[in-house]
């Protein structure tokens, strides 16, 4: 899913670019709002545990592979706006350091994986935890479909830069049918390992959970300690 | 106690991470990924360029020098996976010493002998680990 240099043509790149800053821009600001202090260095770890699955290809159709693109995960994990910079992060990583995604191609991927991937697919966890059950259950089952759906998300972001600036002379819409396609077998994997994931989290430690924040168990009688009693 | 859970989880989650990238990518697919694939049926795969850093001490999740594909691979994406760690932690620590309402001063790190704002509110008492950036 990371897109080389040359694909897309440098305005449509550049606008993506803007994007990509303004995205992760309203996160970051978000993110120093609403992060807990318990879920600022679990975003640090959720940043490289996606980066590690991302080397992680999985075989998917007759040599074709896919890697999680961790969007969701990211999201339900710590929220969409630290989750939208934990993704960029990992990206820039991977652009700067292992000349995986191309230089000029930074913006429109962070744009795919990183804005559209996040919020896309945390709008989808959204609407199914609204209309399934308040449990865990639901919390990792909705994790996992909406991982899925961001996975076509992202490549149908892909295809409107293709349509917009793509440099090669394929007709949009077969590359449409051909990216879906293979995006939605990848989705299934991406799917899979996000609900794993989501699961063991909610297992060992459900209050780090941030999609799941209304249905801790009714243990927090206990007010936060105040600030002042540091002394 | 759940400070000490919390370094716990974050220990083993690491760990757990760094295996990830260390072994399993080493048994991961090669096989040309979904947009690479696209692109290859397609006809556009020949517009992508070299990557400018083509050459660099990582680059293709390789260590330069390393000659055994799986180790190469593997201590790679340990690299990398430290260096996303360490970037994800100090990016994160300094967003949330930024936040508005912390009060004292503009600037990243707040010190001196007030309550340490940035570094989050006080642990429940007894518990004792101390802010790890305090001076």
């Amino acid at each position: 899913m990371h897109i080389p240099d040359g694909f897309i043509n440098a305005p449509t790149s550049l606008a993506a670019g803007a994007v990509a800053a303004g995205g992760v821009g309203v996160s970051l600001r978000r993110a120093a709002q609403t992060l807990q202090e318990r879920q600022a260095p679990l975003a640090g770890l959720v940043a490289a545990y996606i980066f590690a699955v991302q080397m992680l290809n999985f075989p998917v159709a007759a040599g074709t592979s896919g890697h999680l693109l961790g969007g969701v995960l990211a999201a339900v994990l710590v929220g969409p706006w630290a989750g939208c910079v934990c993704v960029a992060v990992v990206l820039v990583v991977q652009s700067l350091l292992f000349a995986d995604g191309g230089l000029t191609a930074l913006g429109l991927n962070i744009t795919n994986m990183a804005v559209v991937g996040v919020f896309g697919g945390w709008a989808v966890f959204r609407l199914l935890r609204r209309v399934l059950p308040a449990t865990r259950t639901s919390v990792v089952a909705a994790s996992g479909i909406a991982a899925g759906v961001s996975v076509v998300l992202a490549a149908s972001a892909f295809v409107v830069e293709y349509a917009l600036g793509g440099t090669g002379g394929a007709p949009v819409s077969t590359v449409l049918a051909a990216m879906v396609g293979v995006h939605t077998l990848i989705g299934i994997g991406e799917g899979v390992i996000t609900a794993l994931t989501v699961g063991v989290v909610l297992g060992v430690r459900p209050d780090l959970v941030f999609g799941a924040a209304d249905i801790q168990a009714p243990l927090s009688v206990r007010p936060e300690p105040a600030p002042e009693e540091v002394r | 106690m759940r400070a000490r859970n919390l370094r716990l989880f974050l220990a083993g989650g690491l760990l757990v991470t760094a295996g990830l990238a260390l072994v399993v990518s080493g048994f991961a697919s090669s096989s040309p990924d979904g947009l690479e694939r696209v692109a290859e049926d397609r006809g556009f795969l020949e517009t992508a360029r070299d990557h400018l850093f083509a050459d660099g001490p990582l680059a293709d999740y390789v260590v330069e020098g390393v000659g055994n594909e799986r180790l190469s691979t593997g201590l790679s994406g340990l690299i990398g996976v430290l260096i996303t760690f360490g970037l994800g932690l100090a990016l994160f620590a300094l967003v949330r010493s930024r936040r508005p309402g912390g009060g004292t001063g503009r600037g990243p790190g707040p010190r001196g002998s007030g309550p340490a704002r940035g570094s989050g509110p006080a642990q429940a008492p007894g518990s004792g680990p101390k802010p790890t950036r305090a001076p």
